[in-house]
């Protein structure tokens, strides 16, 4: 087990990189705890998996350093490492048996069969392949294969951290559940760093307990999922968490009102204050869960007109025009969906203000 | 949906019979027409059932020749097939060093059998060739059309020369079909080069390298051009192989009888080994169970 740290990690896949654009990963600076249960989250090619790779060795970055424990290891390669990692697409040693495969890592390591012995069974115990020992490795389901494949990870008992690389492409979904459970039990019994890649955004919400959100080679938040959800960094964040994605209007600061298209918004005064020194494009996010929908005129209710209800059984999604701009909005559950127009209140606690895509705070 | 039941479906089929016929069943049938009868001219023949078979298989001299026939076989795949796959995992893996080295390999494979047999024999002759002048200058006496040990090593490496690149190229393309996660995966758990070529390469090219095997076991045991043009099978019979052997029966001394029967025999022992081959490649390295 380990803490592992990155140190101001960079990495570009080009010999001479020119300007941030060459580079996959740009500046990284973070920290994974023992012990802790993490999920990378990004959309494909944010870097997600360079930085998988970095962090197992794999690749070894332009800058930065990588510590386990405080120790440097960036020159290490991964078998020296002492850590494990999961495929996309299970890897498996076909011509050898559930047990051998098991069996692979601490062999190379040159430790005696009745350790090996002791240590795959009681692997294969908790990954529920002992009935399956005996039999080729290549004849499995494809759930049963990246439990081997995990299993090749676990049994290694110096290993520092566990990594995953969307390790539930190939499962069929209904497995996919069971797979992600028996995950998380493994964690809570072995207190194992996990650090699970993946991006859909249910797994890395359900999986973990810190979640690092990927854009464009950068981390820009880690947070819980609660505070993912309520207290996005990062335009991106907004969009890419909770399902429709946040709303974004832009506008302008008038004292402590934000004027979107002339309609007025009430901020907080901290916010506020803070807005008028911000530099750059200034826009106003809301999640949808958070507008308040009502078929009558309110205080502080601006007036918008219905486009779109989709009912999504428990719940009804509106999208609805605010002069120029597109809204979308989650309605609880037994709310009736207003004909034709409504007035939207924007709740200044949700009201979240953004500079070119970052959160003002 | 309705079902027809007429037999228009055969007019289908027809082209394919058609043109299967006239490329292996007619040919194949001819051959079996003679090896039952003896012809003396154009219609005056005689049944005799399988009295051509039972000479054939007594035949000395077609004992000897299979024998050669396994021997050169043999020798062809376990010095072809390690040096092919060699050579594939010594091939760069990206870069312009690929297009360089592939076109390279596959020159050999190019040129015309007979031409092939021509350049080696231009090669080694101990006159004026410059293998074969270099060699004698040496002091190491060496004379393909004398010596039968140098006839053979001459064919081994002419062969060798133009028929390891085929399976590089199968090797070849079989390695780069890996998924670069086997690799990282055999990193992380420590493999040995040995074991990831062991655990992974090979399996994973088990495919291709039985085609490759296949190929050059059926060819390298139909051999003919390569000998005929070096020696005519010569020096004595020493690389007088099953197919000049019965070039000899059958066309020399025009006996299409024991000519017809001997081509029988070889196409069974081809069909059977590659059968038999097919298989045990098939199911090694899963022998674990």
């Amino acid at each position: 087990m380990a803490r592992i740290d990155l140190k101001e990690i960079a990495h570009s896949y080009l010999a001479k990189p020119k300007d941030e654009s060459d580079y996959a990963l740009k500046r990284i600076d973070t920290a994974w705890e023992d012990g802790g249960a993490y999920a990378l989250l990004g959309p494909s090619g944010c870097g997600k998996t360079t930085l998988l790779n970095v962090i197992s060795g794999l690749l070894t970055p332009s800058q930065g350093r990588v510590l386990y424990n405080g120790t440097d290891v960036t020159d290490l390669p991964p078998e020296k490492r002492n850590i494990a990692q999961v495929f996309q697409f299970p890897v498996l040693y076909d011509t050898m048996s559930v047990y051998n495969n098991l069996a692979f890592p601490l062999r190379n390591r040159g430790i005696g069969e009745s350790e090996v012995k002791t240590r795959v069974l009681e692997v294969a115990e908790i990954l529920d392949l002992t009935p399956f020992l005996n039999k080729r490795a290549a004849g499995l389901t494809a759930d049963a294969k990246q439990k081997i494949s995990l299993g090749r990870g676990l049994v290694r008992s110096d290993v520092a951290a566990i990594l995953f690389d969307e390790p539930l492409t190939v499962i069929d979904p209904h497995l996919k559940w069971q797979l992600r459970q028996k995950l998380k039990e493994i964690q809570d019994r072995l207190k194992l760093t996990l650090i699970y890649v993946t991006h859909d955004q249910v797994e890395a919400l359900t999986f973990a307990d810190q979640v690092m959100v990927m854009y464009e080679g950068e981390l820009v938040q880690t947070g819980t999922p609660q505070a993912l959800f309520e207290n996005p960094e990062h335009k991106f964040v907004g969009y890419f968490i909770g399902s429709p994605g946040m709303n974004f209007l832009p506008c302008t600061l008038d004292g402590n009102t934000a004027r979107v298209d002339g309609a007025g918004i009430g901020l907080n005064d901290d916010t506020a204050a803070l807005g008028q020194k911000a530099q750059g494009k200034l826009e106003i996010g809301i999640r949808p869960v958070y507008l308040e929908v009502h078929a009558h005129a309110v205080k502080d209710g601006l007036p918008v007109k219905i486009e779109v209800v989709e009912d999504q059984g428990s719940f009804k999604i509106i999208t609805v025009r605010l002069a120029g701009n597109i809204l979308r909005a989650r309605l609880p559950e037994g709310q009736t969906v207003p004909e034709n127009e409504a007035w939207l209140r924007f709740p200044t606690r949700w009201t979240k203000l953004f500079a070119d895509g970052r959160l003002v705070r | 949906m309705e079902k027809w039941e007429d037999n228009r479906a055969w007019f289908l089929v027809l082209p394919v019979f058609v043109i299967v016929a006239f490329s292996a069943i007619i040919p194949l049938m001819t051959v079996v027409n003679y090896s039952i009868q003896d012809i003396f001219g154009p219609g005056q023949s005689v049944f005799v059932g399988i009295e051509w078979f039972e000479e054939m298989l007594a035949n000395k001299r077609l004992h000897d020749a299979l024998w050669r026939q396994f021997l050169f076989s043999g020798l062809v795949l376990l010095i072809e097939m390690p040096l092919g796959i060699l050579l594939a995992l010594a091939m760069p893996k990206r870069g312009w060093g690929v297009s360089v080295c592939l076109v390279t390999i596959s020159l050999p494979l190019l040129i015309p059998w007979n031409t092939i047999g021509t350049i080696w024999i231009i090669f080694t002759r101990p006159d004026i060739g410059l293998f074969g002048v270099a060699i004698n200058n040496l002091g190491v006496a060496f004379d393909h059309t004398a010596r039968p040990l140098d006839a053979w090593i001459t064919l081994m490496l002419m062969e060798v020369w133009h028929w390891t690149p085929l399976v590089t190229l199968l090797a070849y393309a079989g390695l780069r079909a890996i998924p670069e996660a086997y690799y990282q995966a055999a990193k992380i758990d420590g493999a040995s080069a040995w074991s990831t070529f062991w655990y992974i390469q090979l399996p994973k090219m088990r495919g291709v390298l039985t085609i490759a095997f296949l190929l050059r076991f059926m060819d390298s045991f139909l051999i003919y051009a390569e000998p005929f043009v070096l020696t005519g099978g010569g020096p004595g019979n020493s690389t007088t192989f099953l197919s000049i052997y019965l070039v000899k029966i059958a066309l020399l001394q025009f006996d299409l009888g024991p000519g017809g029967a001997f081509s029988l025999i070889y196409f069974i022992i081809v069909l059977l080994f590659s059968y038999i081959f097919y298989q045990v490649l098939q199911s090694v390295g899963r022998g674990e169970k």
